[in-house]
């Protein structure tokens, strides 16, 4: 399988572990990615915060990019940047003067052909079946909260993707490679996004009480597949305690790194040493 | 659909926010799921139903001035169970652009919107974001406005251990073309 691959500002700055696990894992598993040549920053938060207009134009660039590559699909693995992606996309495609006038301020004709998918829909189209098959060590010490976050399944009627009140997708693979999965309250509640700067204490307070229902559900991991919710429960994992009083422990694996572990990939080839939170 | 407006002008924010969030304000009929929902509401000096509400009474001003509007983490959650489809997030979006863009934003909440500008210039600037530029960026910014010394230090600890993760980068991967994102940026920022 050979995609298009838009990494997004946070997997190449300190969420490049997130890039080293995903990149060893879809390898292994036969998935090439292809880079979009000349990529830019899908403007997050900041951008539809602050300038509607400038929050189509830079997905709308990102997705001409796609289209001169010509991609017919493309892994966006943050799902800030997938959902941006889409949202744009869908605008496009429902109003002709809009498209018209995108294609004039991003400088290239924009179409919206390309299909972005997350990282669980890319483990999808690999399938159950070859993942069971080319499974080496069953994953059968973990516990796992899987932790959906909000971009991943909202808007529903942007990203089209799973169960928006209750997403089951990461638990089949969880099941299928021998882990236990918990069931829990907080698997679509906010981490506290991209606020991590901006207003640290909306964050650790956030994610103190996501941290907390996992555990009290006896889940002895949290998995996840969006950078923003990785650097808020790993990296703040040892100011949340501090502050709280409280020790969670709880190591935070990307789905790519639960996923590898169960392929036989090492630690260390997924950036599983790089977390701030390691095994107790 | 029916959006007709009970008080034409006192309501020319409702208007303005309509348009830039695609949506129909004056379908709420004030249930309160959005702020039920919300994780932020507990702290919030005006919850997004309420927001709603002043500005279908024409008391736009007041939503613009809230505190709130900053504290939004854009979540999606009102949006997403608002049995009557009002985009609430875009809401929250829109009265975020214009409180900036009327200079309106709440002294106490001032520092979240210097972040969104702070990396709203890098990505003008680098076309991708390189982190380190945008928190001594953000870092001074918010030293300029608040004069708190412990804010602008607060975070310096956090570099030997991200350096130790190999996660700090001193440079960031830059565009070749970086002169079509200032035309972008340009482009999308005019409002003729």
């Amino acid at each position: 399988m050979n995609i298009g691959y838009y990494p997004g500002c946070a997997l190449h700055g300190s969420s490049d572990d997130y890039e080293e696990s995903l990149r060893a894992c879809l390898r292994a598993l036969d998935v090439q990615l292809q880079e979009i040549d000349e990529w830019i920053c899908c403007g997050a938060t900041a951008a539809h915060a602050l300038n509607q207009k400038l929050s189509t134009a830079l997905p709308a660039r990102n997705l001409a990019l796609a289209e001169r590559g010509g991609f017919g699909e493309m892994l966006a693995p943050c799902p800030m940047c997938s959902m941006q992606l889409i949202k744009a996309q869908k605008a496009l495609a429902g109003n002709e003067g809009l498209r018209r006038e995108m294609s004039g301020i991003v400088e290239l004709e924009v179409r919206g052909t390309t299909r972005v998918l997350n990282l669980i829909q890319v483990f999808e189209q690999v399938g159950l079946d070859r993942l069971k098959a080319a499974l080496k060590s069953p994953l059968k010490s973990l516990s796992a909260a899987c932790y959906y976050g909000c971009l991943l399944t909202r808007p529903p009627d942007v990203v089209e993707f799973d169960d928006c009140e209750q997403p089951r997708s990461m638990e089949a693979f969880l099941t299928a490679l021998g882990a236990k999965t918990v069931d829990w309250s907080y698997r679509t509640e906010c981490c506290g996004g991209g606020m991590t700067l901006a207003s640290e204490e909306t964050v650790l307070d956030l994610s103190h009480k996501i941290l907390s229902n996992a555990a009290a559900h006896g889940a002895n991991c949290l998995v996840v597949a969006c950078p923003m919710c990785h650097v808020n429960l790993d990296m703040k994992q040892p100011d949340i305690e501090r502050r709280y009083g409280v020790r969670h422990g709880l190591v935070i694996y990307y789905l790519s790194d639960v996923v590898g572990m169960a392929l036989g990939l090492p630690e260390s080839a997924l950036g599983i040493n790089r977390h701030f939170v390691g095994k107790a | 659909m029916n959006t007709a407006n009970p008080l034409p002008q006192a309501c020319a924010t409702a208007r303005v926010i309509e348009a830039l969030a695609h949506t129909h304000l004056y379908d709420c009929y004030q249930c309160g799921k959005c702020t039920a929902g919300c994780p932020m509401a507990a702290q919030m000096d005006i919850a997004p139903n309420r927001l709603i509400r002043l500005l279908q009474l024409g008391r736009g001003r007041e939503a613009l001035d809230a505190q709130s509007i900053w504290q939004c983490v854009s979540c999606q959650t009102c949006a997403t169970r608002c049995p009557k489809s009002v985009n609430c997030a875009g809401i929250m979006d829109a009265l975020r652009q214009l409180s900036m863009e009327e200079g309106r934003v709440s002294p106490a909440q001032r520092r979240v919107m210097l972040f969104q500008k702070a990396f709203l210039d890098n990505i003008r600037r680098n076309g991708r974001l390189h982190e380190l530029e945008l928190i001594v960026q953000f870092k001074l910014a918010g030293f300029m406005h608040d004069r708190r010394f412990s804010l602008l230090f607060k975070d310096a600890t956090l570099a030997p251990k991200l350096n130790k993760r190999k996660k700090l980068h001193l440079r960031g991967k830059k565009v070749r073309d970086r002169a079509v994102l200032r035309r972008i940026f340009a482009r999308s920022m005019d409002h003729s």
